[in-house]
């Protein structure tokens, strides 16, 4: 808390959330102020959870895969992902190269619907409504493109151990090749609205500054460090499903600011479109699952893989024991440990800029608690 | 921001110009439910149906329990009795508990003979609790939603 002004009567302690629009779901955070200005924050969690990690110890292999989708619900796809690969990795198996072509186009469209759902909600936040109407029309044609090929738009359970369950539906390739060619001019048109706008510029330039020494104090990862200048993307640094074969850009800032990281999420959803166009031109044929037994027994051991998802590094950590049910499983949830950086952003500035700071952070509340 | 920009609005008047860009009628994309109905996808994961063979009204599941066992909820109960001149497993009874279900497809693709099947049906709501709890019977039959004339 704050460490200046206990005793001062001007001091004010209240409240945000966690029934508040702008904390994007469940989250309570406790304010000290002094006026407007934010003395120091508290944040409050677990009104949303699960116990995530235990039901993952007392499922199989295979039957946890749904639940880690129920996470961080906005990009699904991104955690089926994360936890196929750490498991595959425990049975030193391998997905084929069509399922992992498959993969990667999912999950850089999931990267997109997440993006654009951050977008709708933090330009909401600052005070732009329009942007929302439009983000969520192009998040809709993404989740009909999962709903054609497995069934479901939002917690999807798309991939499975060792391959994918479906295959390519027929027109597969032209859904996401004409999506591709409608959404590149709407990224600028979603430009056109707010990067020169004067309200937008003024609330979001020089607010919530955290800096790359502190990302890497903090643990924070994703667009908020790169954000700082820090060139790190997991898809570039440690490889997975044949991310090595894809060109890409990875954009970084250099105010380490909330305009910062407006801009390089935007520039990201520029380079998925380019790394799924790559992507369809070269799906390759053959099978869509690996070798992988029916019923899964890994062997004895740990392992931990991560992923670079929309809202930073998600690791899956896996204890086996030997038997069908996981041992110990641990999540390494983006948003819960970019969270930890809110109190360090906001302290000295005003309540609008904290609700400014909470929309950057691009927290999903499922994933904070789990 | 240029003096210039600053007194002529132009990063207001480039949102506006946007925004009245997408007010043509062709750009509306609001579906009126349930006036007009989502056309769902083909492997739309919603209401599960037990498949009957549709010549002779006989159940296609051969009571094997996959289906309860790939549940990672386990709201499947199968229950079969052995016939005693055929040897062969029948089944009795089959509940199945929509109110726990995830869909996640698991029953699905545990089925050897494609008996249980998810479908496009998604209106699922019920009353009571118990209704969610779904026997052979509604399984065969698929829900009834309430279908209302506009």
């Amino acid at each position: 808390m704050a460490e200046a002004t206990f005793l001062d009567s001007n001091e004010l302690v209240i409240n945000m959330g966690p029934q508040h629009p702008s904390t994007h779901g469940v989250l309570r955070v406790i304010l000290k102020l002094d006026g407007e200005k934010v003395m120091g924050t508290d944040c409050v969690i677990g009104y949303l959870h699960r116990g995530v990690e235990k039901i993952g110890e007392n499922r199989t292999y295979t039957q946890f895969a749904p639940y880690v989708d129920r996470m961080d619900y906005i990009a699904a796809v991104s955690n089926g992902l994360g936890y196929c690969l750490a498991v595959e990795k425990l049975l030193n198996a391998e997905a084929p190269p069509r399922a992992q072509v498959t993969r990667v186009i999912l999950t850089e469209l999931n990267r997109i619907a997440s993006h654009l759902i951050w977008l709708g909600t933090h330009a909401l936040d600052v005070g732009a409504i329009t942007p929302l109407f439009y983000t969520l029309r192009e998040r809709e044609e993404i989740l009909n493109i999962f709903e054609e090929y497995c069934g479901a738009r939002l917690t999807t359970h798309a991939f499975r151990i060792g391959g994918l369950q479906y295959d390519l539906y027929d027109k597969f390739s032209e859904d996401v090749t004409s999506f591709c060619d409608r959404f590149s001019p709407r990224v600028d048109e979603y430009e056109a609205l707010l990067t020169n706008n004067r309200i937008w510029v003024s609330r979001l330039r020089g607010v919530g500054v955290l800096n790359a020494d502190d990302c890497k104090q903090y643990g924070v990862t994703g667009p908020v460090m790169r954000a700082a200048g820090v060139k790190w993307d997991i898809r570039r640094a440690l490889p997975y499903s044949g991310y090595e074969n894809y060109d890409f850009d990875i954009p970084v800032g250099t105010n380490a600011d909330t305009y910062d990281r407006y801009l390089v999420r935007m520039e990201e959803m520029r380079q998925s479109v380019r790394i799924i166009r790559q992507a369809v031109a070269n799906i390759p044929d053959g099978p869509i699952m690996g070798k992988v037994p029916k019923v899964l027994k890994p062997p004895v051991g740990e392992v931990y893989v991560s992923i670079e998802a929309p809202k930073g590094e998600l690791g899956y950590y896996i204890v086996s024991d030997g038997t069908t049910q996981p041992y110990r499983l641990r999540v390494r949830p983006p948003s819960f440990i970019n969270l930890q950086a809110l109190d360090k952003m906001v302290r000295g500035t005003l309540i609008a800029d904290c609700v400014a700071v909470i929309g950057t952070i691009d927290i999903v509340l499922g994933e904070v608690d789990r | 921001m240029k003096l210039w920009d600053k007194f002529l609005f132009t990063d207001l008047i480039q949102g506006l110009l946007t925004t009245f860009r997408q007010q043509h009628p062709k750009d509306i994309v609001t579906e009126q439910y349930p006036a007009q109905r989502p056309a769902v996808a083909e492997r739309y994961r919603g209401a599960p149906r037990l498949n009957v063979d549709v010549e002779t009204n006989e159940t296609l599941c051969i009571g094997c329990n996959l289906c309860a066992l790939a549940c990672p909820e386990n709201l499947i109960v199968v229950t079969t009795i052995r016939n005693a001149e055929t040897k062969k497993k029948e089944l009795t009874t089959f509940t199945y508990d929509t109110s726990r279900c995830m869909f996640c497809g698991l029953c699905e693709d545990a089925c050897p003979v494609d008996a249980l099947e998810l479908t496009q049906d998604f209106e699922l709501a019920s009353y009571t609790r118990d209704g969610a709890v779904w026997d052979r019977q509604m399984l065969e039959e698929g829900p009834k939603p309430t279908k209302y004339d506009f």
